[in-house]
């Protein structure tokens, strides 16, 4: 094949896509591995700052110390040198799989974030969420739910009673928080009338007063509450009580194995963080000016709107990661009768009241609007 | 392109990713396994008692979830089409709301969501 027919194949519009969509994919998983090793270092350095202690502070580049910054990098090689150990009467396969599991949906779910508005590409129009479909919300349930399995499996495959009940207590509080967290973000769907995560991103504008939190408050509570239960995190992090069960579901597990859990648990953060600032606070919309302004105070470059809006959606949902480490380091732990009766009894029935009350008062409105 | 393409490229590229850190160590790490260090973890004292034994109460949530989450999907799909289905889907929902509320109910009051 000649470099011209080659040319000519690369630049179809089906290639560009699928060129931009690799492009994409990379990117974000590029993205996601950052994720962990900053998250590690905040959560170590936030308390030491609430504590009145130094935390790490050493680990640095030559003689720049940066605020310990690499600490979390030299603790991942560390982990990968380590002696991988698998526990006698263990099954094998299963023990192999479970990490994996973890690792691949925390990163699919990641990819389904809309991180800019569509920008052209060689005349094509391409959208900045490297999977982009029109039931983008229904996908992250589906695939965020398979998380449990990784939870599930490890407890059960590592042959120790601790991680079986850590992981039981673990996947039993994970299903039991999914209800109440899809519960609360169908009141969005009623409201702004999509499923798609972009449109409902451009649906709630500029303006921070319509954005989701403001016309759905009730929903954003429920969904906080849940953002903390779902990724194990305390006030409910009974799956890994160290004083009862050594460390939960992951007790068997070391080494680089132990840092695929490590860097599944903080993707999944950044995810739930991610959807929390685009459903609820404007996603990828820079407050209070509208991205046809934005576009052209930028003299109409698409591509320094899209990275505004993406530093604008990272901004927004460092600030739910910063709220996962105030929380940790302020609320004690739940007991897991507490956990189970808060989700169930409290937070279920809630969620439906406000379903209810959002969609009567919507239709009053838009009725209202009609006459 | 077929949206759901990116989809299958991220699974493998996902998967490939956790293999090769799980994986990682099992190639660069040392190996010397012995007895001692291979046995469960249990703070250092022999294992003890039954290993798979649980709470029945777990496969209960597990059901009880599988009810009420295939309920919330059905709340997608109305919440999606409930602007064209006007009053009509609004009562019809709330019919629906109601039958499932009576389960709750039923489920509450005899004690399936006690923990103790």
């Amino acid at each position: 094949m000649g470099l011209t027919e080659l040319i000519e194949v690369l630049s179809s519009d089906t290639a560009i896509q699928v060129i931009a969509s690799i492009v994409k994919i990379l990117i974000v998983l590029v993205l996601c591995l950052q994720v962990p090793p900053l998250m590690v270092w905040a959560e170590r350095r936030a308390p030491a700052m609430m504590q009145r202690r130094k935390g790490p502070n050493r680990v640095g580049l030559f003689k720049f110390r940066l605020y310990g910054l690499l600490q979390s990098a030299a603790d991942a090689v560390k982990l990968i040198f380590k002696e991988e150990v698998v526990p006698r009467g263990a099954n094998k396969a299963v023990y192999h799989i479970a990490p994996i599991f973890g690792v691949f949906t925390a990163m699919m779910v990641a990819c389904a974030i809309p991180y800019g508005n569509d920008i052209s590409v060689f005349g094509q129009k391409v959208s900045l969420s490297p999977i982009h479909l029109d039931v983008g919300f229904l996908f992250i349930f589906a695939i965020s739910s398979l998380a449990v399995y990784a939870v599930t499996l490890a407890g059960w495959a590592s042959n120790n009673k601790y991680s079986l009940l850590g992981s039981l207590r673990a996947s039993a509080q994970m299903i039991s928080y999914e209800i109440p967290l899809g519960m609360s973000l169908i009141p969005l769907v009623v409201i702004f009338g999509t499923l798609d995560l972009n449109k409902m991103v451009l649906a709630q504008s500029a303006y921070p007063w319509s954005w989701g939190v403001v016309k759905a408050p009730i929903s954003f509570l429920l969904f906080l509450v849940c953002m903390f239960a779902e990724t194990n995190r305390a006030p409910f992090d009974l799956a890994e009580g160290e004083s009862e069960l050594v460390a939960g579901f992951h007790t068997e597990f070391n080494s680089a194995k132990f840092a695929a859990f490590f860097l599944s648990e903080y993707v999944a953060m950044f995810v739930l963080s991610c959807l929390a600032a685009t459903v609820f606070f404007g996603g990828w919309q820079t407050p209070f000016i509208p991205y046809e302004t934005l576009l052209s105070l930028l003299g109409g470059m698409e591509w320094l709107a899209a990275l505004a809006g993406f530093v604008c959606l990272i901004v927004k949902a460092a600030f739910f990661m910063w709220v996962y480490v105030w929380v940790r380091w302020t609320l004690p732990r739940f007991r897991y009768d507490q956990l189970m009766s808060l989700g169930w009894k409290f937070m279920l029935p809630v969620g439906l009241v406000n379903l209810l009350v959002t969609t009567l008062v919507v239709a009053f409105i838009e009725n209202a609007g009609r006459h | 392109m077929n949206p759901y393409l990116p989809v299958l490229i991220v699974l493998l590229l996902g998967v490939g990713l956790g293999g090769i850190l799980s994986g990682l160590a099992h190639f660069v790490g040392p190996r010397k396994p012995n007895r001692i260090k291979e046995e469960p973890f249990e703070c250092g004292v022999p294992a003890v008692g039954e290993k798979d034994k649980m709470s029945v109460k777990f496969y209960l949530t597990a059901i009880l979830f599988i009810l009420f989450d295939i309920e919330t999907v059905f709340l997608y799909l109305w919440a999606m089409t409930f602007r064209d289905l006007g009053w009509f889907g609004i009562a019809e929902i709330i019919v629906f709301l109601v039958v499932l509320f009576g389960g709750y109910i039923y489920v509450v009051k005899r004690g399936a969501l006690e923990w103790d």
